[in-house]
């Protein structure tokens, strides 16, 4: 900042305001490795209670998977050319690679900004807002690999996914990771208090999860759904996920993996502007 | 850049309309204690955190550590150590795991930090709680650990936001205690605070700010001698102006804050036998000191 001129009265020096595009870079990363120390702090924490959070990541769309795979199955036969709890397993991996993500980026780092002040504490070493918000974001998106591969270790072991093409699934489910994570760190950015986040659950997440290929093939829905939910991410996770649990060939696979890559760098972008508002001013 | 620690020039910081920092100017030198002594609401948290870097000012230069702030703020974090006001520990860690993983933000290797943690645990007197969880630790103990904390990177220049208020005068001892320790050792140290007793046992120099105005600057006992230079009765239980009347005429000067009446008296003998015996008063004969100095340049008191 330069200091001002020896002349200018006292009440007009006050009016200068620094350039903005300088405000903006100091929220972001300071480099490529320090968001690792953060990944990690998370890491240490979750793995005192690593039991307890799996079986709880685990659980719910396990339920998912055979209480619908199963019953529903029963009723609905064969679904795109393949056992309904087969059609089911690669969607549930889509997901709870969506959830997992989701949750964590939202109540776990609100609790660590907002409640318990641990970005504080971060942002007064060599640290910066950026690399705290890289940090957070690809912790959660550890998570969502985690629970994400472990349902389709699953499906796999029980026969409802073809190996070594599933293998295939695994950067699809971290690129995913990212992105569902990207996009719920701006609610947190935005969040009041925890309350908040329902309404991003029930205007979001709920729409996307029944419209996104999940439970039923994008095929059923009227076109223009159809459009609009290709323009959400979990559409084209559950897409590249499916071709490779069930063996299959797909097109389209730049586009899928574009939006989803759009989908990680736009809301980071978005959500460290929010954070420097919220944060820093 | 010049040779001073910390140094800030014109600083002015506006909240919306609301003008926070109003044309802010100190200096630090090197292994001195300075203050930032004022109210709350005076602005000095908002100082403390476009020190660091954490909030841009709208005008002036700042520089810590021979760093341009806020642009190479990251890299004078490095030799730095914060104590804020309201604590912001990991209640998942122990206290130990507490000062590992904040070794980390600062890319030492864990050996290193494993080396220092028992020296840190023994300065923070808190080596039979080093398992211990944080939420297990009363105030001052959680106070301690923070102070520790901070020192993970054996900074140079360490940096307290009101680091003793909410604790009992105990623990209050004991972070003073602490602090003059680690001044011995040469550190230079920023401490803002609203009590004038803090300012005046730790600081060597200090400035008083309301409403984010400096009014004054210098060492405490220097302050208090240009600005009072006797001493102070202080009278309350009675209604201050018809007692202020009757004294007057016996001292250098007085003021009236609320319902306590102060006369500020060369002489004590005077004032103190017109007070003697009666009933319904009680009266004060102290030194000036800086609660004083405050009301003398702005007309109210600093604790609210």
């Amino acid at each position: 900042m330069n200091a001002p001129p020896y002349d200018t009265p006292a009440h007009a020096r006050r009016t200068l305001r620094p350039v903005r595009s300088r405000r903006f870079a100091l929220a972001l990363p300071a480099n490529a490795t320090n968001w690792v120390s953060v990944w990690r702090r998370n890491y240490l924490v979750w793995r005192k209670l690593a039991a307890a959070s799996m079986i709880g990541n685990l659980a719910d769309p396990m339920i998912y998977l055979f209480g619908l795979g199963l019953g529903l199955g029963l009723m609905v036969g064969h679904v795109d050319g393949v056992s309904y709890i087969a059609f089911l397993a690669a969607g549930t991996v889509g997901s709870s690679v969506m959830m997992s993500a989701t949750f964590e980026s939202m109540y776990s780092s609100f609790s660590r900004m907002h409640v318990q002040r641990t970005w504080e504490a971060i942002m007064h070493t060599p640290l910066t807002l950026g690399d705290v918000v890289v940090g957070e974001i690809v912790w959660a998106a550890s998570k969502a690999v985690l629970s994400g591969a472990a349902i389709m270790l699953v499906a796999g072991i029980l026969g409802y996914a073809t190996f070594p093409s599933m293998l295939l699934a695994l950067p699809v489910i971290a690129l995913a990771g990212l992105a569902f994570a990207s996009l719920a760190m701006i609610v947190t950015a935005l969040a009041p208090s925890y309350d908040f986040f329902m309404f991003y659950q029930t205007l979001v997440l709920t729409p996307m999860l029944l419209l996104s290929g999940v439970f039923f093939p994008l095929a059923q829905l009227p076109e223009g759904i159809r459009r609009a939910a290709m323009a959400l991410p979990l559409a084209h996770a559950v897409e590249l996920i499916r071709a490779a649990m069930l063996g299959r060939p797909i097109v389209d696979v730049g586009i899928h993996l574009a939006v989803l890559a759009g989908y990680v760098i736009v809301p980071f972008f978005v959500c460290a502007g929010l954070f420097r508002r919220r944060l820093m001013r | 850049m010049s040779t001073n620690t910390i140094e800030f020039r014109e600083v002015v910081k506006y909240y919306g309309d609301k003008l926070v920092v109003d044309g802010l100017s100190f200096e630090v030198r090197a292994g001195e204690c300075f203050g930032l002594l004022g109210p709350n609401g005076a602005g000095k948290t908002t100082t403390l955190k476009m020190l660091l870097g954490l909030v841009e000012p709208d005008a002036g230069t700042i520089s810590l550590c021979g760093h341009a702030i806020p642009a190479g703020a990251r890299f004078a974090r490095q030799r730095i150590g914060v104590v804020p006001q309201f604590d912001n520990l990991d209640p998942d860690f122990s206290v130990r795991e507490n000062l590992l993983v904040f070794g980390r933000y600062f890319g030492l290797p864990a050996s290193k930090t494993r080396a220092m943690v028992p020296e840190l645990l023994e300065f923070a007197r808190l080596e039979s709680k080093a398992d211990a969880k944080v939420g297990e630790l009363s105030g001052g103990m959680r106070r301690r650990l923070t102070l520790a904390r901070s020192l993970i990177n054996d900074p140079d220049v360490l940096i307290l936001d009101e680091p003793t208020t909410g604790l009992d005068p105990q623990a209050r001892h004991l972070i003073w205690d602490r602090l003059r320790s680690l001044l011995s050792r040469g550190k230079t140290i920023l401490l803002t605070t609203h009590f004038m007793e803090e300012a005046e046992r730790l600081c060597h120099r200090l400035c008083i700010i309301e409403e984010g105005r400096k009014i004054a600057e210098g060492a405490p006992s220097e302050l208090v001698a240009s600005e009072i230079g006797c001493d102070v009765i202080e009278i309350y239980g009675a209604a201050p102006s018809a007692l202020r009347d009757e004294l007057a005429p016996l001292s250098t000067h007085t003021e009236i804050s609320g319902e306590t009446l102060f006369c500020y008296v060369r002489d004590a003998a005077p004032v103190n036998a017109r007070l003697a015996g009666r009933s319904g008063l009680r009266y004060v004969h102290r030194p000036a000191n800086l609660e004083d100095v405050f009301l003398r340049l702005t007309g109210r008191e600093m604790q609210d």
